[in-house]
Order: C-alpha cells, then sequence, then structure tokens
C-alpha cells in the first residue's frame, strides 16, 4: 500500500537568514492582509470597523493591537493584521461602499533589521530613508531593484519590506547584498 | 535622476516609479459616435510633439498609483510643475519667469 503523502504549507522565506552585522534579515511572520479601496465618504466607518483609524495623510500609518494599515494612496490602504484575523469580513461589518481583497498569500514580507537597515534596503531604493524624511511609522509604496514592495518602518532601525511571494526571494537576495556593502 | 513631485504623495520621487501617459488635455468628443473619420483620426492620433514645453499625464504607478498632469520641457527635461488630474491646465506664465526660458515662446508656435 502506498504512503499517504501530506502537503504542508511553507512560506516562500521560510528558513531563509541574511545580512551583516549592521543590517539583518529575517522572514516576517505569516500574518493575514488586504488591499483596501474606499472614497473619503467611507474612511471613518472602516476605521471603525477595523479597529485602526485609516490613515489620510501620504506616506503615514497607524497602528492598534497587532494591527497596521498603510497608506498607500489616497483611496488605497495596505492593513496587516499580525493575528491573522478575517480582515475583509471585518471591513463589511462597517457597511460604508469599499472595497477589500484579501492578499495574505500574494504578499509576504521581510524584516530588515540594524543601525545600517536604511542603507541595505537603498542598495535598491532610490528613496530618501533617512529618520527625517521617513520617520518611524512612515511607509511608502516603491520599488526594490526591479520589484515593487511597501516600505514600513516599525522602528528607528527596523523595516517591514512587504514584497509580492513570487519577488521575495528576489528581493531577499537584493537586500542581503546591500546588508553586506553596509558593512564594508 | 530624475526627481518628480507627486501631488498625491506630496514630495519628489525617482522617476523610476512613474510612468508617461501621454498628452495631457485631450478632450474626447462628446458627440464621438457622429464625427467623421478625420476629425476622430485628428481627436485620437494627432498630437503636437512640441519641442519645449508640453502638458503630460504622468501615473505614479509604483507609488499611490493616481494619474496626474505635469508641465515639462521635452528639450531640458525639466519638469515646472505638476497638479492633480482634473484641474485646469495651468497658465505658462505662472510657471515660467525666468526670462532666460524658451519653451514659453516655442509653446505659443505649438499650441493651437
Amino acid at each position: 500500500m502506498s504512503d499517504l503523502m501530506q502537503a504542508t504549507r511553507r512560506g516562500v522565506l521560510d528558513g531563509m537568514h541574511g545580512g551583516s552585522a549592521v543590517a539583518r534579515l529575517t522572514p516576517a511572520a505569516p500574518a493575514s492582509r488586504i488591499s483596501l479601496r474606499a472614497p473619503a465618504a467611507s474612511v471613518e466607518a472602516l476605521s471603525g470597523a477595523l479597529a485602526v483609524a485609516l490613515p489620510v495623510k501620504p506616506k503615514t500609518s497607524a497602528s492598534a493591537n497587532g494591527r497596521h494599515a498603510l497608506w498607500i494612496g489616497p483611496d488605497e490602504w495596505l492593513i496587516i493584521d499580525e493575528s491573522g484575523a478575517d480582515l475583509v469580513a471585518e471591513a463589511g461589518k462597517s457597511g460604508a461602499l469599499h472595497s477589500a481583497a484579501d492578499v495574505s498569500h500574494r504578499n509576504t514580507a521581510v524584516i530588515v533589521s540594524g543601525p545600517k537597515a536604511d542603507v541595505a534596503i537603498n542598495a535598491g531604493c532610490p528613496q530618501d530613508l533617512s529618520l527625517a524624511i521617513f520617520p518611524v511609522g512612515a511607509c511608502s509604496r516603491t520599488l526594490v531593484g526591479k520589484a515593487e514592495v511597501v516600505l514600513y518602518r516599525t522602528a528607528a532601525d527596523t523595516f517591514r519590506v512587504e514584497v509580492w511571494r513570487s519577488f521575495a526571494a528576489y528581493v531577499f537576495g537584493l537586500i542581503a547584498e546591500g546588508a553586506e556593502d553596509a558593512a564594508l | 535622476m530624475l526627481l518628480i513631485y507627486c501631488p498625491y504623495c506630496e514630495e519628489e520621487r525617482n522617476e523610476l516609479e512613474f510612468r508617461n501617459g501621454g498628452d495631457a488635455h485631450i478632450a474626447r468628443p462628446t458627440n464621438i459616435a457622429d464625427i467623421t473619420d478625420e476629425e476622430f483620426e485628428e481627436y485620437f492620433f494627432i498630437r503636437q510633439n512640441p519641442k519645449g514645453l508640453i502638458y503630460e499625464r504622468w501615473r505614479h504607478v509604483h507609488g499611490c498609483g493616481k494619474f496626474f498632469n505635469a508641465a515639462r520641457d521635452t528639450v531640458s527635461d525639466r519638469f515646472y510643475l505638476s497638479y492633480k488630474a482634473g484641474e485646469p491646465k495651468p497658465d505658462p506664465a505662472t510657471f515660467l519667469n525666468n526670462g532666460n526660458e524658451s519653451a514659453l515662446n516655442k509653446d505659443k508656435g505649438a499650441s493651437k
């Protein structure tokens, strides 16, 4: 008799590590995420339903209880919930006009931390990541090399780099090389 | 490396984040089914391709995703200003205040 095969889900970055003494790269834990589109009139109701105030100022974010709302565009947000909550259902409870697409499995994230984390990311990203221009809590959709990412500064020396899973190995490798260069 | 001001993100970003969207302020005829082939060609295909000042649509595709308009010099690649989509075409005299700029005169020759 043939043995029963069991498929186990494996994250695209599981087990990967990299970086240097000044910028360390680690895969982020799985989280649920939605891409949220809504007009200005729905922001208040959605903020209440998601229990996090949707930011309306460019490049800003809001966090509450492990849930992060990142401003992407004037009518677009990326919501990340580290506990894996069903964000689509929660947004649906708002009763306000919106579109919420579950992108939990489309995205993965790399945590880049260390005193030169910004230098490591700047190896492939032209944005100014100095603390004055990109403070803690700032977020932005941008490019790292040829891949689109969402940068989110969670601490002065820590970035969360949200990236599509098919680009994850590329972005991880590019930032890891940047981290090695930053240590030179 | 060009820096382009995005009116939605309210800051200058690298050119890599943007895509050009062709000429701005091209009004689609309201009676599109009634116009002649020549009029449709004029609306759909014919562009001025000016040497100097041009008003273009740009999309911040790897940023906020929004389309906006910008006034640019096609010779120097200088961006004079950008403004949100739907806002009226700005008067060149308001941003071409430098007497050395030749774009203003070139634009007069090109625009109808």
